[in-house]
């Protein structure tokens, strides 16, 4: 489903369905262009119809331990995806679709920087 | 057209991303710590997104234009450079930390999942951060 979502955006507008790039858009430049908007609420309504076949989900209580790492991963990531041009959707499933080599080495680096923090945070 | 097909590109990316488990940060990093409870099962999420992707874009670029606009908006960049790795590693990082990416977390937000929008409020700050401070230039299109 993702993949072929990333298919028919790239059919219809010829544009590259990362989320990151799109969400800045929709956040910066929704004036001179809507569709970028218009994906993201689309994002949201389809996660929220999906969840009515996956079936109702009950979210853990807010724990006050995750406060720091969401916040922080946040930031992080906001900076990051900005920085490297790309997220996982981006550069991990249309780049390396593309056969694209920034987009190759932007995942390696990501899925390993990211396995040895989640591994390490799971240590301590 | 090309806002209803934004719409219906939106629509389809984020039912996969609920199917596929992408909007559980426990899942997500159940994924990235390697050890005895290690889940690799979004590894054949990506995999087959890709593949698919790599399909599609294959027979999409037999076409002279996508259907709605006049030409195609591929990245050109082929230059592997520091701010590629620089901004992968921060990402990994927030990854590895929140276990969340910027797809699940704005579905997240929609779901009323107060995680996600705690880290989708951090996320905004840390764009326009880099937007306020550190972009070299305001080509946001090219660049998507």
């Amino acid at each position: 489903m993702i993949g072929g979502a990333a298919v028919w955006l790239y059919l219809a507008l010829g544009r590259i369905a990362g989320i990151s790039g799109i969400a800045t858009q929709a956040l910066l430049r929704s004036r001179e262009n809507l569709w970028p908007l218009m994906f993201i609420v689309g994002l949201g309504v389809g996660g929220w119809l999906a969840y009515f076949f996956v079936g109702p989900r009950a979210f853990p209580p807010f724990d006050q331990s995750q406060l720091m790492p969401l916040l922080f991963g946040g930031l992080l990531v906001g900076f990051g995806t900005r920085l490297g041009s790309g997220c996982t959707s981006g550069h991990g499933v249309c780049g390396i679709a593309r056969f694209s080599m920034r987009s190759l080495v932007a995942t390696t680096t990501f899925l390993i920087i990211g396995i040895i923090t989640a591994t390490g945070l799971a240590l301590l | 057209m090309k806002n209803l097909s934004g719409f219906l590109a939106g629509l389809l990316f984020g039912m996969g991303l609920v199917v596929a488990g992408m909007t559980d940060p426990e899942k997500v990093l159940a994924f990235l710590t390697v050890g005895a409870q290690w889940n690799p099962s979004l590894i054949y999420v990506l995999g087959s997104a890709v593949v698919t992707a790599s399909i599609g874009f294959a027979w999409v670029n037999r076409r002279m234009a996508p259907l709605f606009d006049e030409s195609f908006h591929s990245p050109s960049s082929f230059v592997v450079d520091k701010r590629l790795l620089a901004g992968s590693v921060l990402f990994g990082l927030g990854w590895g930390t929140a276990g969340y990416c910027p797809g699940p977390a704005l579905v997240g937000v929609m779901t009323l999942d107060h995680r996600a929008a705690l880290f989708l409020i951090a996320f905004i700050v840390g764009v326009l951060i880099y937007e306020r401070w550190f972009s070299p230039t305001s080509d946001l299109l090219s660049r998507a």
